[in-house]
């Protein structure tokens, strides 16, 4: 926890976990998809079924699909924009068993073909909880700076990675590895401390056996 | 480096260096953070132009909420401020900047959460306040951001900053604590009369439940960030006068905690009591969210 955590984040209202929280989710998935995005189809659990309308967790959600940041003016405007950009979307709510209250399941489509689906929470003062990236487990907050790596597992792979890392001086807070079956696809998820160099996210996207990295800022 | 878990410790550490609590938690912030201070300044001071904006912006009379249920009632407290009401134009031009900000929140504006959203006018409320009445200058008002945001992580920490954790409380009870500290400050106070103002704005919101009608940050959160910045001034006041409070802060603050755990569900941001579960309370869920 630091200074602007409390003073902070600026955001669009009206609730952090609404709005802020949701965005995040969105830009999140956006992210790992790398691409834009022309449909998206929402399911949203517990309370963000009940009440997104009201908080305006719909228009958070797309603006972040969109690649907007949580204090972006035009959220208010989203759903608009989206129609103005040819984003097709779409909203159902329905329970996910042991989910979070929170809890929004985003599938998304990109404009050259490229697909990924994104499960996560807003668990409160705009921090989120990603708990499953492509049907793969993952555990990460996004209170520090996170770096998604999707890669084959493949023997060394790990270790080029932490190596690339180690040479750039960052330093890792919390490393995490989810493979669903051996040599299939992997996911890294790596907390650091203080800033990531762009240059360090180009380095690791060339390495052998690396499919996307995907850098989740902290607030 | 501060550890943020007593905010006696932290005003005695100012003292002691004969520094403000803000210039103390600002080079601490930057040493944690691996930062320079002017970053941070800066970082800052963005956020208190955030304020600034919204509470302009929040001053429309047309503004209203995506719920439709509020908006426009801090213009009519700016133009009956103008009048100089009972207590004089200084507290209701706070009281108008504090639902400006807060209504502009409910209207999908940009707000700064300090510390969370449903609880981001009392800062803009008092600080921004003592800026825009000309009480001291746009430095000691970005710094006294850093001093309210140090009360804060110690309150996130030994009690909560989320009102489904502890109640209104532990949001717009802890916006008024830190306010009143930074209050403190700006009026030339000492760390220690910040700590006690600090507990006084504590003591007066013990207790308080997070109800909000058909759970949107709205009713009554706006017209609670206006009594949140009434306690910080008149904590801060007290302070100033040399009233101490009996209780210490950080005694204060597990109280706080001790009450949040100690309060029902039903009162913590679920809206299944209070305020919420009202005839009317219900009425308006139904009118904005149908037969839920």
């Amino acid at each position: 926890m630091n200074v602007f955590d409390i003073i902070g984040p600026v955001m669009i209202g009206p609730s952090s976990s609404h709005t802020a929280g949701a965005v995040r989710l969105g830009r999140t998935a956006w992210k790992i998809l790398e691409e834009k995005a022309v449909r998206a189809d929402i399911r949203l659990s517990g309370s963000f079924a009940q009440t997104y309308r009201g908080h305006g967790t719909d228009k958070a959600l797309i603006a972040g699909i969109m690649g907007m940041h949580s204090y972006d003016e035009r959220i208010r405007r989203s759903l608009s924009l989206a129609d103005e950009e040819g984003l097709v979307y779409s909203f159902t709510a329905e329970d996910i068993p042991g989910a979070h209250p929170n809890t929004a399941r985003i599938h998304l489509k990109g404009e050259h073909g490229a697909e990924c689906t994104v499960q996560g929470a807003s668990i409160g003062g705009g921090n989120i909880l990603v708990t499953e990236i492509n049907g793969m487990e993952v555990s990460f907050t996004g209170q520090y700076n996170t770096l998604v790596v999707l890669h084959y597992d493949r023997p060394g792979t790990i270790a080029a990675v932490t190596n690339f890392m180690a040479y750039s001086g960052t330093n890792i807070g919390n490393f995490r590895l989810t493979r669903p079956k051996k040599g299939g696809e992997a996911v890294m998820t790596i907390e650091v401390d203080g800033e990531v160099e762009e240059t360090l996210i180009h380095s690791l996207r060339i390495l052998p056996n690396i499919i996307n990295v995907v850098l989740i800022r902290a607030i | 480096m501060l550890e943020y878990d007593s905010i006696a410790a932290i005003c005695d550490a100012a003292q002691e260096k004969q520094i403000t609590i803000s210039a103390l938690a600002l080079a601490d912030q930057a040493e944690q953070m691996e930062l320079p201070e002017e970053e941070l300044y800066e970082r800052m001071k963005e956020s208190l132009y955030v304020m600034q904006e919204a509470v302009k912006k929040g001053k429309n009379p047309k503004l209203r909420s995506t719920s439709g249920l509020t908006g426009g009632d801090a213009a009519k407290v700016e133009a009956y401020a103008d009048t100089g009401g009972i207590t004089g134009s200084f507290l209701n031009h706070a009281m108008a900047r504090a639902i400006a900000v807060s209504e502009y929140n409910a209207a999908m504006g940009k707000i700064v959460a300090s510390p969370t959203a449903g609880s981001c006018g009392i800062l803009p409320g008092t600080v921004v306040s003592m800026l825009e009445e000309g009480r001291c200058d746009e430095h000691a008002a970005v710094m006294a951001l850093f001093t309210a945001g140090a009360v804060g992580m110690v309150i996130a920490r030994n009690a909560s900053i989320a009102g489904a954790q502890g109640g209104c409380q532990a949001e717009c009870g802890s916006a008024s604590a830190m306010a009143a500290a930074a209050l403190v400050e700006l009026a030339g106070g000492t760390p220690a009369q910040a700590a006690h103002a600090c507990a006084m704005a504590i003591k007066n919101q013990l207790g308080l439940v997070c109800d909000p009608v058909a759970g949107l940050v709205e009713i009554p959160c706006i017209k609670r960030n206006v009594s949140g910045i009434a306690i910080a001034f008149t904590s801060a006041e007290m302070a100033l006068a040399g009233v101490e409070s009996k209780i210490p802060v950080d005694e204060c603050v597990l109280a706080m905690r001790q009450t949040g755990d100690l309060l029902p569900c039903s009162l913590k941001e679920t809206s299944q009591a209070g305020l919420a579960a009202t005839p009317t309370g219900i009425r308006l869920k139904k009118q904005v969210f149908g037969d839920h």
